[in-house]
């Protein structure tokens, strides 16, 4: 561990030299742990959820492995490093982007994927990794709480990638990435005040917003709002969703047995709405174990940033940690009828892989945060 | 400038970023146990309500179709309607004696014998409970069984809706027909809204008002079990649980609006009198606004054939007819327009000071370009004499209109030819419509692959301004020049006038659309072509005199005459020497009252010979039916 300690710049000039500094394997038990037991947890439901679709899951299982590897890759990765690549990081995220809406995959409406041959993938996924890290960037040297200029600054990285994503059109990822950013500037202290002004102004666009939105998305809200007003288009998926979670009960129907996903009543299964087919199979018990080994990953997230040592770890750890359970919260909260359903996938479960690698290279971070703690020398 | 330096406090730094954790992991409890709460009441607290719905019942949604809105002509008269139809339907479980019950059936008339065999095999391949279709009845059908249902037990009536068409195929190129909706169809409509919807407008404006008529779904929420028995009667559950889906109820449709369209159907009618026997078109446009007064195609076809499904043989039938009467002539028959061009061309002239209108020219039966020997003829072998352009169009001289062609030339003919809408779709409501052609040197370059076929001769430029050789038009949008002749302007042709929402009875009106293609005219240039229309019917010598005698308004007219075959240089046209099919096809353009226009009318009858005859005697009892109602004494 001591030789890890340097001063600030000759650390940032040694990272250049050699990102994976001879330092023995970074890992962090607890969380390695809760986040594993979440994906074996993920296979066992998508198992059930794709009708037991062996390649489908094998496939997945791909994903997974892939996804491990970006963890432990990410954890080796000094924190100092990560903040010298950063800039290029948020550049090329939202370079893809615009290469998305030039010439992106159309899949559902909407323009997201891109198809590179061997690998097919959604950039927008990235932005929930990439918009916290740069704010967490540009505040880690300047003063905190930052400035109405620095303020303006970090608006901007917000907006910038959040409107582009709102394009292709995505709702829930841009509202997801929107998000991420603002945990993480509040995270940096902006004043109270600020955010009830912002929450005003954001009332304010309410309207603008809905004008914009296309036809399918204004459905969702509305149906949202009041799913029965139309049980037999958009609101059939919270309909649905809801008596599977409901006829689970406490204990579950049973692995394989559930009868909403199996019927095909309960659409997209395997991917938004796998939190029913947990809950109708596993009941109530089995989705308070998913939501506890979740509170674990971002509890041991907010613990690595209150122990982090400068600003850029804290903002970092705190801001990955916030945007993993609010991508847990609004999965859930959509597929029990408390939001509205945006599309978010349920993180490390749901069938697909950008998101999964995404997240757990974002784990990988904070676990190098906390592996990277500099001894403190008074 | 010197750099401001800030002093820093990391320490408090800290303590900022740590106390906003905290109030993040708070947050996060928070939400966490909102979503627990919220887990607890959907699966423990309702779970009974949701395990019922999900394992021994489930709710069924049962689609529920609008009724779709009327349509009306412009007076108020009915031309579409929802008429009640009566299907017998069995429900197999509550049926005792099956063999007997259809034998009871067969004796009443009320089923065809022969069917007996396929309606076993129907009602055994259904669920036992479900109701099975065995006949469509007329009224006299259902009262019969009506009278007698108390001796069949599961056998009963329900009524449906059929579309009915009250002037069958007067209207049905107009007002269209109701298909099955096709595969292509389903990717246009909302899938939702049509769950219980089995027809939809296949022509017409029954299609292209498809989303206004067709209203909106309505639905019934049912409890049913797993293979789909009703449980409960909806009735009798009120909404006793709070949002819960398991909530049954009924949502009623929403009746599609009803449509008033601009025709006037007894000037339809009459239209369609004067056409008996003969094949072609009539189209009726007001000039003023550009309402469609009426569009009768000859020979017709009845729509109703199509709404209560026609066989595959019918199809057939009508398809391969030598008359075609599937075809709407109006909006997609190619015809040359024929001398019926005169008129818009003498007036374009005029506007480009290319021609006085009081300068005579001698016609002696043919032309020809100066230094050639080709002759090129005059539909009159004697020739007409001095004449001027009032005369050229009354008498219809070709040779006046070589002349004009050669002094404004092909690419003035073709432009002031399209600011009257020739070569372009009218833009009218009702699908189906053609361009049409006028030929130009850019049309030939674009649409001969040969170098060789893309250059344009003069002679070229001659049988343009006659409206023969390339040029072709649809009766609509000859109907639609001619009304801007009489307006002065140009109206996109349209069908629908208004709608009416149903449930509130409320009337919206539909505007004109104006069109902006019409150059600045002369009004002296506008007087002087309709004075010259009014000569074709009123002069001694005028070609549309003899069908226009003694009428009791004024009446501005052209005549037209397309030739089907061409004639080499020196043979004569011989009508009884030739096929049927291959005599010219005869065209009449008209709008009356001449000074105050509240009509123009285009005929085309196909092999129908000279306008002057036939066509010009239909468009002669089309104005007398549209102006009898008014008074023009």
């Amino acid at each position: 561990m001591a030789r890890r300690f340097t001063l600030e710049a000759g650390a940032a000039q040694a990272a250049i030299r050699n990102p994976f500094p001879g330092r023995s394997f970074t890992m962090d038990l607890p969380l390695a742990f809760s986040s594993l037991a979440v994906c074996a947890l993920g296979l066992v439901i998508l198992y059930s959820a794709v009708d037991q679709n062996m390649p489908l899951l094998i496939r997945q299982g791909v994903r997974l492995s892939v996804a491990l590897l970006a963890f432990v890759v990410a954890a080796q990765v000094a924190p100092a490093t990560l903040r010298l690549w950063t800039p290029w990081i948020f550049l090329a995220s939202v370079g893809l982007l615009l290469w998305v809406l030039v010439d992106g995959a159309v899949g559902n409406g909407a323009q997201r994927w891109l198809d590179w041959g061997v690998i097919r993938f959604q950039p927008s996924e990235i932005l929930k990794l990439a918009v916290p890290l740069t704010i967490a960037w540009y505040m880690h040297d300047r003063a905190l709480p930052p400035n109405l200029l620095n303020l303006t600054v970090l608006a901007c990285i917000v907006a910038v990638p959040t409107l582009l994503i709102l394009r292709q059109p995505d709702l829930g990822t841009a509202a997801l990435v929107f998000a991420a950013g603002g945990l993480t500037v509040l995270l940096a202290g902006v004043s109270l005040r600020v955010i009830a002004a912002l929450s005003v102004i954001a009332l304010g666009m309410a309207p603008v917003l809905w004008t914009t939105m296309l036809d399918y998305q204004r459905a969702r809200v509305l149906t949202f709002l009041n799913p029965e007003s139309d049980p037999l288009g958009a609101g059939y998926n919270i309909i649905q969703s809801k008596i599977a979670l409901g006829s689970g009960g406490l204990f579950g129907r049973g692995w394989l047995n559930g009868t909403q996903s199996h019927l095909e009543f309960l659409p997209e299964r395997s991917t938004d709405f796998i939190f029913a087919v947990m809950g109708e199979e596993f009941g109530l018990l089995g989705l308070l174990f998913l939501l506890g080994l979740y509170l674990v990953v971002v509890g041991r997230g907010l613990y690595i940033a209150a122990q982090a040592q400068d600003n850029f770890d804290r903002l970092l750890a705190g801001g990955i940690s916030l945007t993993f359970f609010l991508h847990v919260f609004v999965n859930a909260g959509m597929v029990c009828g408390l939001l509205p359903v945006v599309g978010v996938p349920l993180p490390l479960i749901s069938l697909g892989g950008t998101s999964m690698v995404t997240l757990m290279a974002g784990l990988g971070i904070l676990t190098a945060i906390h592996g990277n703690r500099r001894l403190l020398v008074t | 400038m010197r750099r401001q330096i800030q002093i820093r406090d990391r320490w408090k730094e800290q303590r900022l970023v740590t106390s906003r954790l905290l109030f993040t992991a708070i947050l996060v409890v928070a939400m966490s146990g909102g979503l627990v709460w919220r887990l607890f009441h959907i699966q423990v607290s309702h779970h009974e309500v949701f395990a019922e719905l999900a394992q021994g019942n489930r709710v069924r949604i049962e689609p529920l179709a609008p009724t779709r809105g009327l349509i009306f002509d412009r007076n108020g008269q009915l031309l579409a309607e929802n008429l009640p139809a009566w299907e017998l339907v069995a429900i197999p479980e509550e049926i005792v004696d099956l063999a007997a019950s259809l034998q009871a059936l067969e004796a009443l008339e009320l089923l065809d014998p022969a069917e007996r065999g396929n309606l076993i095999d129907a009602i055994n391949s259904h669920r036992r409970f479900e109701r099975v279709v065995l006949a469509n009845l007329t009224e006299s059908q259902a009262a019969r069984f009506s009278a007698r249902r108390h001796r069949f037990s599961g056998i009963d009536i329900r009524e449906g809706l059929i579309r009915h068409y009250p002037y069958g195929d007067l209207t049905g190129h107009s007002i269209g027909y109701m298909g099955s909706i096709s595969a292509a169809d389903m990717q246009r409509i909302d899938r939702a809204n049509y769950a219980a919807t089995a027809l939809i407008g296949i022509s017409g404006v029954e299609r292209s008002y498809q989303d206004e008529l067709h209203g909106t779904v309505g639905f019934r929420q049912q409890l049913v079990n797993a293979q789909g028995r009703v449980l409960v009667d909806p009735a009798s559950i009120g909404a006793s649980s709070d949002s819960m889906p398991g909530t049954l109820d009924t949502r009623w449709p929403i009746p599609g609006d009803n449509l008033v369209v601009s025709l006037d159907i007894q000037l339809q009618l009459a239209a369609q009198r004067a056409m008996e026997g003969l094949r072609g078109a009539v189209v009726a446009v007001e000039p003023a606004t550009g309402d469609v007064l009426a569009l009768v195609i000859t020979p017709a076809f009845d729509p109703i054939r199509f709404a209560a499904g026609l066989s595959h043989s019918g199809y057939r039938e009508l398809e391969t007819d030598p008359d075609k009467p599937l075809f709407n002539r109006a909006l997609a028959g190619r015809y040359p327009p024929g001398s019926t061009v005169k008129p818009f061309l003498g007036l374009a002239a005029m506007n480009l000071n290319a021609l006085n209108p009081d300068d005579p020219t001698f016609c002696g039966g043919h032309y020809s370009l100066p230094g050639q020997t080709h002759q090129y003829r005059d539909w009159r072998r004697e020739g007409h004499g001095l004449v001027d352009l009032h005369r050229a169009v009354v008498e219809s001289c070709d040779v006046y209109f070589y002349r004009l062609a050669v002094n404004i030339g092909i690419d003035a003919i073709d432009s002031s030819l399209r600011t009257f809408g020739f070569g372009d779709r009218t833009g009218i409501d009702i699908g189906g419509e053609i361009r049409g052609v006028v030929p130009s040197r850019t049309w030939k370059r674009n649409n001969f692959s040969r170098r060789e076929d893309q250059t344009w001769f003069p002679w070229e430029t001659f049988i343009s301004c006659l409206g023969q050789g390339y040029t072709t038009a649809t009766p609509l949008q000859l109907a639609h020049a001619t009304a801007a002749l009489a307006a002065g302007a140009r109206f996109r042709p349209r069908m629908a006038v208004a709608l009416q929402t149903a449930v509130s009875g409320e009337v919206v009106a539909i505007d004109p659309v104006r069109l902006d293609s019409l150059p600045e005219i002369d009004p002296r240039h506008w007087q002087r072509i309709r004075e010259a229309m009014i000569g074709v019917t009123e002069d001694p010598s005028g070609t549309g005199r003899l069908a226009m005698q003694q009428t009791p308004y004024r009446v501005a007219g052209k005549t037209g005459t397309a030739q089907v075959i061409s004639l080499a240089q020196d043979e004569e046209y011989d009508e009884e020497a030739l096929d049927e099919r291959l005599l010219d096809h005869g065209l009449f353009i008209a709008f009356a009252p001449a000074d105050n226009p509240t009509i123009a009318v285009a005929v085309v009858v196909e092999n129908g010979g000279s306008g002057s005859g036939l066509p010009a005697q239909a468009a002669r009892r089309i104005l007398d039916a549209w102006l009898a109602a008014e008074d023009y004494g």
